[in-house]
């Protein structure tokens, strides 16, 4: 069971359990209707529209991101930044019980 | 008041529901659907899920939490047998009636059926829904040879997952060439060395001309073309046919699909329709299309959400679509039919590799094997009518953002 905390750019909040550590940050995100992740294409590497930034600290805890990630990061619509993650491809290993992500302005 | 119904709660569905809510709608949503399930992810089904990397709760999309917090009501194991357009209202389940003021229709499509001798014998499948999926993994498990019925996306990544769980695949395709239709000669002939190097038998030019069965299952495939071929699981993946039953019967117009303008409604101002089962006219095509994919479901639900809720935002965007064979991914953005030209960018030996494709100088559409930054450059210039020029898309030092950021600056 772990919590990941969402955080809107105007600074609301919502916290999403997840019982499975198989379950994406994405799918959380969107499973539970929390706006700003787009997700257009469910997961499957083809959108960029799932972009999250991860709680500066987190980051060296959660898997580095592959080369299809990267290469897809380099087009999200909100800045790239050091944090940037595209969250369907984020899943939290079972030693992380909590987790903070911002939501980006922009998705598409 | 009755509300917003709608039918079927897959992409479109669930999309024009929550589009409806967000730009404003304040009466009830009910989504009617006949899945078990919630609603689910489609296109991991014929690979990953096959591969036993995804499981059957991580496809579901949407929760019963989603439902509470856009107030949607939903209705799973129903289906809706029948609309009375004048009256306004739904038959579901044979006996029960749904009032409607606004009807959203998102029923899709299904796998086209094969009418041979042997086509009834079990072993015969289609790939579709969960439970299809389900039904073919664990008949995969089992096989030893699989023949696939057609050299579609569908087919294609069966076969590959095929391949790669260790059986001997044969795609039998009756076209000259794999995935006529969608893609371009060059993406066709990468796609069949693709299989060919993973030792699945790809035989174009030739049709199935039955199946013969032992004990009631289906053992060999036979062709026009004389081969016989063992099989002790055959895969059916000869195209889709639009849902569009229920909108016939009720007299809306349908040709291939239920016929809808760029607010996805249909010629009744008060029902909609998008996704597998609607037809559009498609500006980027030049004609009327039905598209098959996730892009097109929930883009042409949001238009109908829009309108749905009295706003406007008309259905615009270009088609895309992506496919994933053992470790290419294809992505691919516009419509390349009828090109004049193209320029390919990287090389096809490294399998990384982006065709673009001109109609009279202007960029229509862009295929990318494992180079998704340039389909996304390429999604942005497309959509925004931008072309680069065929030596500069050849150019791998050229970055596509000199361009998109020029307009930007000139758009701002
Ligand atoms: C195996 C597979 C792989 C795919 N891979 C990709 C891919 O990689 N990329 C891509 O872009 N697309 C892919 N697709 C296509 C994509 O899944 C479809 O385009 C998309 O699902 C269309 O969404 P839809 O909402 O229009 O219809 P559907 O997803 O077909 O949903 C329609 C729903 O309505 C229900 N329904 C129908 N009639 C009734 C009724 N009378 N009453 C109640 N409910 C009803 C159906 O049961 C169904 O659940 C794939 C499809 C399959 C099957
Ligand atoms: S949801 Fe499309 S890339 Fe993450």
């Amino acid at each position: 069971m772990a919590q990941i905390r969402f955080i809107q750019p105007d600074g609301t909040e919502n916290v999403v359990e997840i019982a499975d550590s198989g379950t994406s940050v994405m799918l959380a995100a969107i499973r539970n209707g929390i706006s700003g992740i787009d997700a257009e294409c469910g997961g499957c590497l083809d959108c960029a529209t799932c972009h999250v930034y991860v709680e500066e600290g987190a980051s060296g805890l959660l898997a580095p991101p592959q080369p299809e990630e990267l290469e897809l990061l380099g087009s999200v619509a909100a800045p790239r930044k050091s944090n940037s993650r595209l969250s369907c491809q984020l899943k939290l290993p079972p030693s992380i019980t909590s987790l903070i992500v911002h939501i980006p302005e922009a998705q598409s | 008041m009755s509300g917003l119904v709608v039918v079927g709660a897959s992409y479109a569905g669930i999309q024009a529901a929550l589009s409806a809510r967000d730009s404003g709608y304040a009466e009830r949503i009910t989504v009617v659907a006949d899945d078990h399930l919630l609603p689910y992810q489609r296109p991991p089904l014929s690979k990953d899920f096959l591969l036993d990397k995804v499981t059957q709760d991580n496809l579901v999309l949407r929760d019963d939490a989603f439902f509470k917090l856009k107030q949607i009501d939903l209705i799973l194991e129903t289906r809706v047998h029948a609309i009375d357009r004048h009256a306004r209202k739904l038959s579901i389940n044979g006996n029960t009636v749904l009032d409607f003021d606004k009807l959203f229709i998102g029923t899709g499509s299904h796998a086209r059926r094969l009418a041979l001798p042997g086509s009834n014998l079990d072993g015969v499948c289609y790939l579709r829904s969960i439970r299809d999926a389900a039904d073919l993994k664990e008949r995969l498990r089992h096989a030893a040879e699989i023949v696939v019925i057609g050299g579609g996306f569908i087919g294609l990544e069966v076969a590959a997952s095929a391949s790669k769980l260790g059986k001997k695949v044969t795609v039998i395709e009756s076209a000259p060439r794999l995935l006529e239709r969608s893609v371009s000669p060059l993406v066709s002939q990468f796609l069949l060395d693709l299989h060919t190097r993973h030792n699945v038998d790809v035989r174009l030019n030739d049709t199935v001309a039955g199946i013969e069965g032992q004990n009631g299952r289906a053992a060999f495939v036979t062709t026009q073309g004389g081969a016989c071929l063992r099989a002790d699981l055959v895969l059916v993946g000869i195209g889709g046919v639009a849902n569009d039953q229920l909108a016939r019967d009720a007299q809306l117009n349908c040709t291939n699909g239920i016929v809808v303008d760029d607010h996805g409604m249909t010629d009744d101002p008060g029902i909609f329709a998008a996704g597998d089962c609607a037809n559009h006219y498609n500006a980027y095509a030049g004609d009327w299309l039905r598209l098959e994919s996730v892009q097109n479901a929930q883009d042409q639900a949001k238009a109908a959400g829009l309108a749905i809720a009295g706003k406007t935002g008309p259905y615009d965007s270009v088609p895309r679509f992506w496919s994933d064979q053992y470790d290419a991914k294809l992505q691919t953005v516009g419509i390349s039919r009828n090109f004049d030209r193209q320029s390919v960018r990287g090389s096809l030996e490294s399998g990384q590799f982006s065709v673009f494709y001109y109609k009279q100088d202007r960029l229509c559409a862009v295929d990318s094997i494992n180079r998704a930054g340039d389909q996304m450059a390429a999604r942005r210039l497309i959509g925004s009518g931008i072309s680069p020029s065929p030596e500069q898309a050849a150019d791998l030092s050229f970055d596509f953002k000199s361009l998109l950021t020029t307009i930007n600056a000139v758009g701002a």
